[in-house]
């Protein structure tokens, strides 16, 4: 019996309490312990990375499933496979860095560290969850925070941004809340494996068929399902609220935000949506990948047309979130049994699961480096508001530039692996949609390049004459970003390994 | 046991008309342990009852033998929910009127007085006792709005009373009939709900009798388009009113439809379910969207003692055991949440701001100035608005697991209800505490008073009560679900048919 996953979850939200409680006053004793308690988060789970055994693709670290509310089907069920163990990795890596990144921030800093530290709770519990209810709650719980440090500490129009992306979220929650209710209702269960269990076997669509009647039930579930992850990611239409709650935010809460949060709606498909209705996605494939498609090109297209550094970024997430969704769809696309398509499939996760990891690394860097220059130019991040600052600032220079090439996929770096595989496994399985993506790739490398040109080369703007390059501290706080970024492009087999039995075994559900 | 909630609360009015007229502190002191001995008396009674499934008899003495009518108090699971609830809510509601200054004796009479009724309400099994209870709870009512209110008392005041005599005549008109039915059935006078519930009354007749109870006792449950009492009457009462009105008052009207109305006359619920339904999603939508556009803070929360209500009205509707526990389950939870947001808003903002205008409170970053109550605001939201970890989503989940199989549509519809909720809930918290309008210059010489004790732990007991149902729902379910589940139980007619589970 072991509380490795319940510990895990328990330690920032407490630590939260027990900063909140210390009050504005003593500033430095409630920067220290946020970050202590994110470092012991980060602690736990490198620690669990390092007992996870990778040969195994079912979940381990398991507590549960305990009853809870027996009458609805509510248990206490936790557990990671490599995917969430990932996640979870992947936030105690963000966390700290985006408590170190606020550092300096003096308006009501225990409240603010309370936030980042109970929204650190949320994501953790969302990403070892396996029961609905347990699952919802910390879904939920990740929201509150974040809306309120958009709403408290963000710019100019915070107030619309937070209200924004709050109603977006909650119309996609509610969406998945009446879905899984209707399950809950015809198969009496909310466990996310006993489903995707159902789902294989195929009793899940005909019970809700039973229940009510009705003989496209599975699609309309699926939507609402659908819809609640799909605003989360953001999937283009649904994706309006996220550059505004991107930019208004302050920089490390985006950071937090996209760097983990966009994951809990790419890890919801992951878990959720693809083991438990396949089918159903089988069904409405085409549209889908077109979906993925056109949050790929468009959102690259957007980035390309933005004026203000955070919001081209936030563009930029969209699409890189884009690849992963591209290869979950075509994962599940119709061609089974043959050995063949089962590698692309397990290819094409493989690569998906890599891209969020990297994506995650790579964007909450980016707005790292974006934080640190605002507080150098008071806030000032428009696109034109630069020139030739490499400079002035070479080393800031240098290291950002690593992370827009990491962000752009040059090879060597951790971006290229990760969309490397994802089209080498969606090519056989949808060649008309990777073939269209590409056209993202292609104008993701002109807006970054841009970006570059624009801000760090060409004739310098002498305003920023005496811009001061990054401090000692500073090069520190980066460099295991950077560090991990080439570490990974490298060596990718550090993630692949942990989650390649998880991939197999998600291959092997959806072959039926 | 349980019997002395009632009791220890008339004998706290007693001793509050004995007590010197000026000594407003003695007054408080004796409410408050009247409130609290009645509160443990309720949860002590509530725990040792050993099979919430069954109607456990308390007192049965004959009354008036001639027309059947006996003094009779007894507890089922539901009862014990709801006296609960009166328990926790009578407590908080003296902690938040900690302040009144103003015959302070006489305002704990009459809030004593009404309590005492509520708790007859739900401990009574004779009809005839059940109505008298629940028409002695208007007379308090009616004084505390009219002379402890603001803003428009006397009307808001009068037009509660007004509404809730109306429904009680058609309670009463119904329950006469039926009582001339029965004696035809049974051979003998009875006012015995046990009893009665096992009388099979004409289907024609039950037909037209049953809306007639029903609508009369889901006028005080706020039912659209009955409900308009029932923001006026939450602006114009004093704090505790409020606190009562929505935290208790509207569950009696919910618990007679649920009690006398669809327990008699089970094949004229069936009739007539589809029409509740409707009714119910409508006043979930409604009731939220006129939130959505209100400048009066407290009419944000009257309209959304509405919205909230008709999930209460829903569940009943379903007629099926989860959406009947979500309904009951969502009484308790909307009773606490609804008192807090009143406590807040009334207590904390009204009584020190003097205004409740969203454009005042905009200039004036409440946020900082009183940030336990900007925080307690913002939990008491997160709890209205139905997030999961508090009491509401646990109730409102079961009432739309209830609600999806029987009326898949209204499920969507109220569905978009919630969002509204979330919407209408942002503002306030917007407007009313975090607002980023530019501030008006700070009155340093009158300073806004800081929040006190009472208040605190007011606020804190009712926080608490949600968060724990809401991550133990079983605390309650225990109770709630032997009710409906057992066959024996007079809930069973009601079930029979139906029923998806």
């Amino acid at each position: 019996m072991n509380h490795w996953l319940t510990i895990l979850t328990l330690v920032p939200f407490l630590g939260g309490i027990v900063i909140a409680g210390l009050g504005a006053e003593r500033k430095n004793l409630v920067r220290g312990l946020a970050l202590a308690t994110s470092l012991v988060g980060l602690g736990g789970a490198l620690c669990m990375w390092l007992h996870f055994d990778a040969s195994k693709g079912g979940m381990q670290f398991e507590e549960g499933p305990w009853n809870w509310v027996p009458t609805l089907g509510i248990q206490y069920h936790l557990g990671v496979d490599g995917l969430g163990l990932l996640m979870v990795l992947l936030t105690a890596i963000v966390t700290p860095l985006a408590i170190l990144a606020s550092w300096r921030m003096d308006d009501r800093p225990h409240v603010y560290h309370a936030l980042i530290l109970w929204l650190q709770a949320g994501l953790f519990g969302t990403f070892t969850a396996l029961n609905f209810f347990h699952w919802f709650l910390f879904w939920e719980l990740g929201l509150i925070p974040a809306f309120f440090l958009i709403k408290l500490w963000g710019g100019p129009k915070r107030g619309p941004a937070a209200t924004q992306f709050f109603i977006y979220t909650m119309v996609g929650s509610v969406a998945l809340l009446l879905s899984f209710l209707a399950i809950r209702l015809a198969t009496g269960s909310f466990d996310f494996i006993e489903l995707a269990a159902m789902a294989k076997s195929g009793v899940l669509v005909t019970k809700l068929q039973v229940a009510f009647g009705w003989k496209n039930i599975g699609l309309i579930i699926f939507f609402g399902a659908f819809l609640g992850f799909a605003v989360k990611v953001p999937l283009i239409p649904f994706h309006t609220w996220l550059p505004a709650a991107y930019s208004e935010a302050p920089s490390p809460v985006t950071m937090l935000l996209t760097g983990v949060m966009s994951k809990m709606g790419v890890y919801g498909f992951l878990r959720i949506l693809l083991p438990i209705f396949p089918e159903q996605i089988r069904q409405v494939l085409t549209p889908l990948l077109w979906l993925a498609v056109a949050t790929i090109v468009l959102s690259a297209c957007a980035a390309f047309a933005q004026k203000d550094i955070k919001r081209m970024l936030a563009y930029s997430s969209i699409n890189h979130l884009g690849y992963c969704l591209l290869a979950l769809f075509a994962a599940a696309s119709v061609a089974t049994g043959v050995t063949a398509s089962d590698l692309q499939k397990a290819a094409a996760l493989d690569g998906a699961l890599l891209q969020m990891f990297n994506h995650g690394l790579t964007a909450s860097a980016l707005f790292l480096f974006v934080s640190l220059l605002e507080k150098r130019t008071g806030g000032l991040r428009g696109l034109d508001d630069f020139g030739g600052i490499r400079k002035v600032v070479p080393v800031f220079t240098g290291l950002m530039g690593i992370s827009i090439f990491s962000s752009l996929g040059l090879p060597g770096l951790n971006g290229f692996v990760g969309e490397f595989l994802i089209f080498k496994g969606v090519f056989p399985l949808a060649p008309w949609a990777a073939a269209i993506s590409t056209l993202g790739i292609l104008v993701t490398a002109i807006f970054l390049l841009t970006l570059i040109q624009r801000v760090f080369c060409g004739p310098l703007n002498e305003r920023w004459a005496k811009l001061p390059d990054l401090t000692t501290a500073e090069r520190l706080l980066v460099l295991p970003s950077i560090a991990l970024m080439f570490v990974l492009g490298i060596w990718p087999q550090f993630i692949l390994g942990a989650v390649d039995a998880t991939v197999v075994k998600l291959v092997q559900q959806l072959n039926f | 046991m349980l019997a002395w909630t009632i009791y220890i609360t008339f004998i706290g009015v007693l001793v509050l008309m004995f007590l010197p007229r000026d000594n407003a502190r003695a007054a408080r002191i004796v409410a408050l342990l009247t409130a609290i001995a009645g509160c443990v008396v309720a949860f002590v009674g509530a725990i040792q009852q050993a099979n919430p499934g069954d109607v456990t008899t308390i007192v049965k003495a004959p009354w008036i033998p001639s027309i059947g009518a006996n003094y009779y108090l007894a507890a089922d699971g539901i009862s014990l929910v709801l006296v609960v609830l009166t328990g926790l809510a009578a407590v908080s509601g003296i902690l938040f009127s900690w302040n009144i200054e103003k015959r302070t004796k006489e305002f704990f009479a009459f809030y004593l007085a009404l309590i005492g009724g509520v708790y007859g309400v739900f401990l009574s099994f004779d009809v005839l006792l059940l109505f008298v209870f629940y028409e002695l709870t208007i007379i308090p009512k009616y004084f505390l709005i009219a002379r402890w209110g603001s803003t428009r008392k006397e009307y808001g005041a009068m037009k509660l009373a007004l509404y809730s005599f109306v429904g009680s005549h058609l309670v009463l008109i119904g329950l006469i009939a039926a009582w001339v039915v029965a004696r035809g059935q049974l051979g003998h006078a009875s006012l015995d709900l046990i009893e009665l519930s096992k009388v099979a009354f004409p289907i024609a007749f039950q037909h037209w009798v049953f809306p007639l109870v029903f609508v009369g006792f889901a006028i005080l449950a706020g039912m659209w388009p009955f409900h308009t009492w029932a923001p006026t009457g939450h602006v114009a009462a004093p704090t505790a009113g409020s606190m009562l009105l929505a935290g208790v008052v509207m569950k009696l009207g919910a618990y007679g439809c649920l009690r006398v109305a669809m327990v008699m006359f089970p094949e004229g619920v069936r009739m007539w379910q589809g029409e509740i339904a409707c009714l119910a999603v409508a006043g979930i939508v409604y009731g939220a969207g006129v939130a959505l556009v209100q400048r009066d803070f407290k009419f944000v929360i009257g309209y959304s003692s509405v919205s909230h209500m008709g999930f209460v009205l829903l569940g009943l509707a379903t007629l099926n055991t989860i959406g009947l526990d979500g309904a009951v389950l969502q009484m308790f939870s909307h009773g606490i949440i609804a008192g807090l947001l009143f406590g807040v808003v009334g207590r904390m903002v009204y009584d020190r701001t003097h205004t409740r205008d969203f454009n005042d409170l905009e200039t004036m970053q409440l946020g900082k100035l009183i940030p336990f109550a900007g925080v307690t605001f913002v939990i008491a939201g997160i709890a209205s608005m139905g997030l999961p970890g508090f009491s509401g989503f646990v109730a409102e989940l079961q009432v739309l697991m209830g609600a999806w199989t029987v009326f898949p549509k209204l499920t969507i519809l109220s569905g978009v209800g919630i969002l509204i909720g979330v919407a209408y809930t942002l503002r306030a918290v917007q407007k009313g505490f975090y607002s980023d309008a530019p501030p008006k210059p700070v009155d340093h010489d009158h300073p806004l008073e800081p929040i006190s004790m009472p208040e605190r732990f007011g606020a804190v007991m009712l926080i608490g009560a949600s968060l724990i149902i809401g991550l133990f729902p079983g605390l309650l379910m225990n109770w709630i679900e032997p009710c409906f589940n057992s066959p024996l139980s007079m809930f069973a007619r009601l079930l029979v048919k139906g029923g998806s589970q």
